[in-house]
Protein backbone atom coordinates (compact mmCIF):
# COMPACT_ATOMS: atom_id res chain seq x y z
CA UNK A 1 0.00 0.00 0.00
CA UNK A 2 1.40 3.68 -1.07
CA UNK A 3 0.95 6.33 1.38
CA UNK A 4 0.50 9.62 0.08
CA UNK A 5 0.56 11.57 3.58
CA UNK A 6 2.07 14.63 3.39
CA UNK A 7 2.35 16.81 6.23
CA UNK A 8 0.92 20.57 5.63
CA UNK A 9 2.76 23.76 6.97
CA UNK A 10 0.67 25.11 9.57
CA UNK A 11 0.09 27.97 7.61
CA UNK A 12 -2.15 25.96 5.25
CA UNK A 13 -4.37 25.40 7.73
CA UNK A 14 -4.64 28.81 9.93
CA UNK A 15 -5.31 30.88 6.15
CA UNK A 16 -7.39 28.24 5.75
CA UNK A 17 -9.41 28.67 8.73
CA UNK A 18 -9.27 32.35 8.81
CA UNK A 19 -10.75 32.17 4.79
CA UNK A 20 -13.24 30.17 6.55
CA UNK A 21 -14.54 32.65 8.95
CA UNK A 22 -14.30 35.68 6.74
CA UNK A 23 -15.93 33.46 3.74
CA UNK A 24 -18.60 32.77 6.10
CA UNK A 25 -19.02 36.37 7.19
CA UNK A 26 -20.00 37.02 3.57
CA UNK A 27 -22.07 33.79 3.31
CA UNK A 28 -24.52 35.19 5.40
CA UNK A 29 -24.42 39.12 5.11
CA UNK A 30 -25.27 37.76 2.11
CA UNK A 31 -28.60 36.39 3.19
CA UNK A 32 -29.28 38.95 5.25
CA UNK A 33 -28.76 41.70 1.60
CA UNK A 34 -30.78 39.69 -0.37
CA UNK A 35 -33.90 40.53 2.19
CA UNK A 36 -32.41 43.92 3.04
CA UNK A 37 -30.94 44.98 0.05
CA UNK A 38 -31.75 49.01 1.43
CA UNK A 39 -29.35 48.36 4.37
CA UNK A 40 -25.85 50.28 3.26
CA UNK A 41 -24.02 49.72 6.60
CA UNK A 42 -24.57 45.93 5.62
CA UNK A 43 -23.72 46.62 2.06
CA UNK A 44 -20.46 48.43 3.21
CA UNK A 45 -19.33 45.52 5.80
CA UNK A 46 -19.77 43.09 2.54
CA UNK A 47 -17.60 45.55 0.40
CA UNK A 48 -15.03 45.31 3.38
CA UNK A 49 -14.73 42.12 4.02
CA UNK A 50 -14.57 41.02 -0.02
CA UNK A 51 -11.46 42.94 0.39
CA UNK A 52 -10.19 41.06 3.35
CA UNK A 53 -11.29 37.68 1.15
CA UNK A 54 -9.76 38.77 -1.57
CA UNK A 55 -6.24 39.96 -0.08
CA UNK A 56 -6.54 36.38 1.73
CA UNK A 57 -7.09 34.25 -1.21
CA UNK A 58 -4.27 36.21 -3.20
CA UNK A 59 -1.91 35.41 0.15
CA UNK A 60 -2.77 31.87 -0.33
CA UNK A 61 -3.12 31.23 -3.49
CA UNK A 62 0.68 31.87 -4.17
CA UNK A 63 1.53 30.06 -1.41
CA UNK A 64 -1.06 26.71 -1.83
CA UNK A 65 -2.33 26.88 -5.07
CA UNK A 66 -6.03 27.93 -6.37
CA UNK A 67 -9.23 27.73 -4.56
CA UNK A 68 -11.40 27.73 -7.47
CA UNK A 69 -11.87 27.12 -10.87
CA UNK A 70 -13.12 28.28 -14.34
CA UNK A 71 -10.53 30.96 -14.34
CA UNK A 72 -11.79 32.55 -10.83
CA UNK A 73 -8.03 31.97 -9.24
CA UNK A 74 -5.06 32.82 -11.28
CA UNK A 75 -3.49 30.13 -13.27
CA UNK A 76 0.28 30.62 -11.97
CA UNK A 77 2.93 28.19 -13.08
CA UNK A 78 3.99 26.33 -16.00
CA UNK A 79 1.85 23.39 -15.20
CA UNK A 80 -1.90 22.94 -14.82
CA UNK A 81 -2.01 23.10 -10.90
CA UNK A 82 -6.18 22.63 -10.12
CA UNK A 83 -5.65 18.46 -10.14
CA UNK A 84 -2.80 18.90 -7.75
CA UNK A 85 -4.08 18.01 -4.49
CA UNK A 86 -4.74 17.94 -1.77
CA UNK A 87 -8.82 18.85 -1.98
CA UNK A 88 -10.63 20.01 1.00
CA UNK A 89 -12.35 16.93 2.54
CA UNK A 90 -8.72 15.38 2.16
CA UNK A 91 -7.26 17.51 4.77
CA UNK B 1 -33.06 20.41 29.04
CA UNK B 2 -34.50 22.15 32.23
CA UNK B 3 -36.59 24.95 30.57
CA UNK B 4 -33.59 27.36 31.12
CA UNK B 5 -33.14 27.90 27.43
CA UNK B 6 -36.40 30.33 26.67
CA UNK B 7 -37.12 29.10 22.97
CA UNK B 8 -37.92 25.26 24.35
CA UNK B 9 -41.57 24.18 25.63
CA UNK B 10 -42.69 21.44 27.69
CA UNK B 11 -45.78 19.41 27.33
CA UNK B 12 -47.38 16.00 28.61
CA UNK B 13 -50.08 14.61 27.57
CA UNK B 14 -52.90 12.95 28.79
CA UNK B 15 -51.99 9.67 30.19
CA UNK B 16 -54.45 6.46 30.78
CA UNK B 17 -54.78 5.18 34.75
CA UNK B 18 -54.15 2.01 32.91
CA UNK B 19 -50.64 3.00 31.10
CA UNK B 20 -47.82 1.09 32.65
CA UNK B 21 -45.38 3.99 31.76
CA UNK B 22 -44.99 6.92 34.09
CA UNK B 23 -45.31 10.24 32.70
CA UNK B 24 -42.29 11.72 30.52
CA UNK B 25 -42.24 14.99 29.65
CA UNK B 26 -41.75 16.17 26.14
CA UNK B 27 -39.70 19.13 24.69
CA UNK B 28 -40.06 20.76 21.34
CA UNK B 29 -38.00 23.61 19.77
CA UNK B 30 -39.46 27.10 18.99
CA UNK B 31 -36.54 28.70 17.00
CA UNK B 32 -35.91 32.37 16.76
CA UNK B 33 -36.70 32.68 13.23
CA UNK B 34 -40.80 31.50 14.55
CA UNK B 35 -40.20 33.90 16.76
CA UNK B 36 -38.79 36.72 15.32
CA UNK B 37 -39.57 36.05 11.59
CA UNK B 38 -37.88 39.41 10.16
CA UNK B 39 -34.39 40.40 11.44
CA UNK B 40 -35.01 44.03 12.67
CA UNK B 41 -31.43 45.42 12.49
CA UNK B 42 -27.59 43.71 11.59
CA UNK B 43 -26.03 45.61 13.76
CA UNK B 44 -25.21 43.04 16.34
CA UNK B 45 -23.15 40.38 15.07
CA UNK B 46 -20.19 37.30 16.21
CA UNK B 47 -16.85 38.39 15.40
CA UNK B 48 -16.15 35.96 12.59
CA UNK B 49 -14.27 33.36 13.92
CA UNK B 50 -17.00 32.93 16.80
CA UNK B 51 -19.93 33.06 14.07
CA UNK B 52 -18.27 30.10 12.15
CA UNK B 53 -18.21 28.36 15.19
CA UNK B 54 -22.08 29.10 15.80
CA UNK B 55 -22.93 28.76 12.53
CA UNK B 56 -24.74 32.09 12.31
CA UNK B 57 -23.67 36.11 12.22
CA UNK B 58 -26.33 37.54 14.42
CA UNK B 59 -27.08 37.10 18.21
CA UNK B 60 -30.37 37.10 18.06
CA UNK B 61 -30.85 34.11 16.01
CA UNK B 62 -28.03 32.00 17.84
CA UNK B 63 -30.32 28.87 19.03
CA UNK B 64 -27.83 26.21 20.78
CA UNK B 65 -28.60 22.95 20.33
CA UNK B 66 -28.88 20.44 22.85
CA UNK B 67 -30.40 23.71 24.58
CA UNK B 68 -27.97 25.42 27.31
CA UNK C 1 -23.43 3.68 12.84
CA UNK C 2 -23.16 7.20 12.82
CA UNK C 3 -22.33 7.34 9.00
CA UNK C 4 -25.32 5.27 8.28
CA UNK C 5 -27.15 8.06 10.07
CA UNK C 6 -25.17 11.01 8.26
CA UNK C 7 -26.66 9.84 5.00
CA UNK C 8 -29.63 10.58 5.72
CA UNK C 9 -28.78 14.75 5.14
CA UNK C 10 -27.40 12.89 2.34
CA UNK C 11 -29.80 11.55 0.44
CA UNK C 12 -32.47 11.43 2.40
CA UNK C 13 -36.06 13.43 2.02
CA UNK C 14 -35.05 16.44 3.66
CA UNK C 15 -31.59 16.38 3.06
CA UNK C 16 -29.05 18.61 2.07
CA UNK C 17 -29.43 17.33 -1.43
CA UNK C 18 -32.97 17.52 -1.75
CA UNK C 19 -33.03 21.62 -0.15
CA UNK C 20 -30.50 22.39 -3.04
CA UNK C 21 -32.48 21.16 -6.39
CA UNK C 22 -35.78 21.93 -4.41
CA UNK C 23 -34.74 25.84 -4.15
CA UNK C 24 -32.68 26.00 -7.56
CA UNK C 25 -35.77 24.68 -9.36
CA UNK C 26 -38.19 27.43 -7.59
CA UNK C 27 -36.33 30.26 -9.06
CA UNK C 28 -37.40 30.41 -12.55
CA UNK C 29 -41.29 31.02 -11.59
CA UNK C 30 -40.79 33.22 -8.40
CA UNK C 31 -41.09 36.64 -8.11
CA UNK C 32 -37.48 38.16 -9.10
CA UNK C 33 -37.30 40.00 -5.77
CA UNK C 34 -36.63 36.29 -4.41
CA UNK C 35 -34.22 34.79 -7.06
CA UNK C 36 -31.07 35.74 -5.37
CA UNK C 37 -32.41 34.34 -1.88
CA UNK C 38 -33.37 30.73 -3.46
CA UNK C 39 -30.27 31.29 -5.82
CA UNK C 40 -27.61 32.13 -2.84
CA UNK C 41 -29.62 29.48 -0.21
CA UNK C 42 -29.62 26.47 -2.99
CA UNK C 43 -25.74 27.14 -3.60
CA UNK C 44 -25.26 26.80 -0.03
CA UNK C 45 -26.95 23.54 0.45
CA UNK C 46 -24.60 21.94 -2.31
CA UNK C 47 -22.06 23.48 0.38
CA UNK C 48 -23.53 21.67 2.85
CA UNK C 49 -23.77 18.58 0.87
CA UNK C 50 -20.16 18.70 0.53
CA UNK C 51 -19.80 18.65 4.26
CA UNK C 52 -22.01 15.66 5.14
CA UNK C 53 -19.91 14.01 2.02
CA UNK C 54 -16.68 14.53 4.02
CA UNK C 55 -18.16 13.39 7.50
CA UNK C 56 -19.05 10.61 5.73
CA UNK C 57 -16.13 9.46 3.43
CA UNK C 58 -14.07 10.34 6.25
CA UNK C 59 -15.74 8.22 8.63
CA UNK C 60 -15.88 5.17 6.51
CA UNK C 61 -12.82 5.21 4.27
CA UNK C 62 -10.36 2.98 6.65
CA UNK C 63 -13.25 1.00 7.87
CA UNK C 64 -12.63 -3.29 6.85
CA UNK C 65 -16.00 -4.59 5.43
CA UNK C 66 -16.44 -6.26 8.38
CA UNK C 67 -16.40 -2.90 10.53
CA UNK C 68 -19.12 -1.77 8.08
CA UNK C 69 -21.22 -4.88 8.28
CA UNK C 70 -21.64 -3.63 12.28
CA UNK C 71 -22.41 -0.19 11.34
CA UNK C 72 -25.29 -1.24 9.49
CA UNK C 73 -23.30 -0.53 6.34
CA UNK C 74 -23.19 -4.08 4.70
CA UNK C 75 -26.44 -3.69 2.47
CA UNK C 76 -24.34 -0.32 1.34
CA UNK C 77 -20.97 -1.92 1.19
CA UNK C 78 -22.33 -4.56 -1.25
CA UNK C 79 -24.24 -2.17 -3.79
CA UNK C 80 -21.87 0.59 -3.58
CA UNK C 81 -18.26 -0.47 -2.21
CA UNK C 82 -16.69 2.78 -0.19
CA UNK C 83 -18.27 5.23 -2.71
CA UNK C 84 -20.96 7.53 -1.14
CA UNK C 85 -24.90 7.65 -3.12
CA UNK C 86 -27.95 9.47 -2.61
CA UNK C 87 -30.22 7.44 -0.32
CA UNK C 88 -31.43 8.15 3.07
CA UNK C 89 -30.58 6.43 6.65
CA UNK C 90 -32.46 3.36 5.83
CA UNK C 91 -30.88 2.77 2.26
CA UNK C 92 -34.30 4.17 0.09
CA UNK C 93 -32.46 6.03 -2.96
CA UNK C 94 -33.34 9.35 -3.35
CA UNK C 95 -36.47 10.66 -5.32
CA UNK C 96 -37.66 14.01 -6.58
CA UNK C 97 -40.62 12.76 -5.20
CA UNK C 98 -38.52 14.37 -1.94
CA UNK C 99 -39.12 17.94 -3.76
CA UNK C 100 -42.12 20.04 -4.37
CA UNK C 101 -42.34 22.80 -6.41
CA UNK C 102 -45.88 24.43 -7.12
CA UNK C 103 -45.23 26.98 -9.27
CA UNK C 104 -46.98 29.60 -6.93
CA UNK C 105 -44.76 31.72 -4.28
CA UNK C 106 -46.31 31.53 -1.71
CA UNK C 107 -47.09 27.55 -1.48
CA UNK C 108 -43.95 27.24 -2.34
CA UNK C 109 -41.53 29.43 0.31
CA UNK C 110 -44.09 27.92 2.33
CA UNK C 111 -42.86 23.96 1.48
CA UNK C 112 -39.59 26.14 2.00
CA UNK C 113 -40.06 26.85 5.33
CA UNK C 114 -41.39 23.64 6.10
CA UNK C 115 -38.63 21.74 4.41
CA UNK C 116 -36.06 23.85 6.74
CA UNK C 117 -38.07 23.05 10.12
CA UNK C 118 -37.65 19.71 9.21
CA UNK C 119 -34.33 19.38 8.18
CA UNK C 120 -33.35 21.66 11.55
CA UNK C 121 -35.17 18.69 13.56
CA UNK C 122 -33.45 15.51 12.00
CA UNK C 123 -29.82 17.54 12.94
CA UNK C 124 -31.82 17.72 16.73
CA UNK C 125 -32.06 13.72 15.99
CA UNK C 126 -28.72 12.83 14.89
CA UNK C 127 -26.79 15.26 17.49
CA UNK C 128 -28.92 13.04 20.16
CA UNK C 129 -27.35 10.10 18.78
CA UNK C 130 -23.78 11.43 18.21
CA UNK C 131 -20.90 11.49 20.75
CA UNK C 132 -18.27 12.69 18.72
CA UNK C 133 -17.44 16.02 20.06
CA UNK C 134 -15.83 17.01 16.12
CA UNK C 135 -19.43 15.77 14.39
CA UNK C 136 -21.44 17.09 16.69
CA UNK C 137 -19.57 20.40 16.14
CA UNK C 138 -20.13 20.32 12.17
CA UNK C 139 -23.49 18.62 12.90
CA UNK C 140 -24.62 21.71 14.94
CA UNK C 141 -23.37 24.55 12.87
CA UNK C 142 -25.66 22.86 10.09
CA UNK C 143 -28.75 22.93 12.68
CA UNK C 144 -27.72 26.46 12.88
CA UNK C 145 -28.11 27.62 9.36
CA UNK C 146 -31.69 25.63 8.65
CA UNK C 147 -32.38 28.04 11.23
CA UNK C 148 -31.21 31.40 9.67
CA UNK C 149 -32.85 30.16 6.15
CA UNK C 150 -36.00 29.67 7.89
CA UNK C 151 -35.36 33.37 8.88
CA UNK C 152 -35.14 34.05 5.82
CA UNK C 153 -37.81 32.28 3.45
CA UNK C 154 -40.12 33.71 6.34
CA UNK C 155 -38.73 36.98 5.35
CA UNK C 156 -39.01 36.60 1.64
CA UNK C 157 -42.89 35.89 2.08
CA UNK C 158 -43.10 39.41 3.98
CA UNK C 159 -41.02 40.68 0.45
CA UNK C 160 -43.86 38.82 -1.75
CA UNK C 161 -46.94 40.41 0.66
CA UNK C 162 -45.41 43.98 -0.11
CA UNK C 163 -44.58 43.42 -3.79
CA UNK C 164 -47.37 45.68 -5.54
CA UNK C 165 -46.95 47.72 -2.90
CA UNK C 166 -44.01 50.93 -1.76
CA UNK C 167 -40.77 49.59 -1.11
CA UNK C 168 -40.39 47.98 2.26
CA UNK C 169 -37.90 48.79 4.24
CA UNK C 170 -37.19 46.05 7.72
Amino acid sequence: MSETTESLPKAYYQYLQELQAIDFVLVDLTLYLDTHPDDEQALAQFKQFQKRKHNLMTQFESAFGPLYHYGLSPATGASWAWSETPWPWQV
Amino acid sequence: MDGTSAEWRSYVNFRSPFDPCPARVKWYDVPPAVTYPVQKSARKQFAPQEALRKGTLWPEYDSPYPPV
Amino acid sequence: MLAKMLIEQYGGADGELSAALRYLNQRYSIPDKVIGLLTDIGTEEFAHLEMIATMVYKLTKDATPEQLREAGLGDHYVNHGYSLFYHDAAGNPWTAAYIASKGDPIADLYEDIAAEEKARATYQWIIDNTDDPDIKDSLRFLREREVIHSLRFREAVEILKEYQGSKKVF
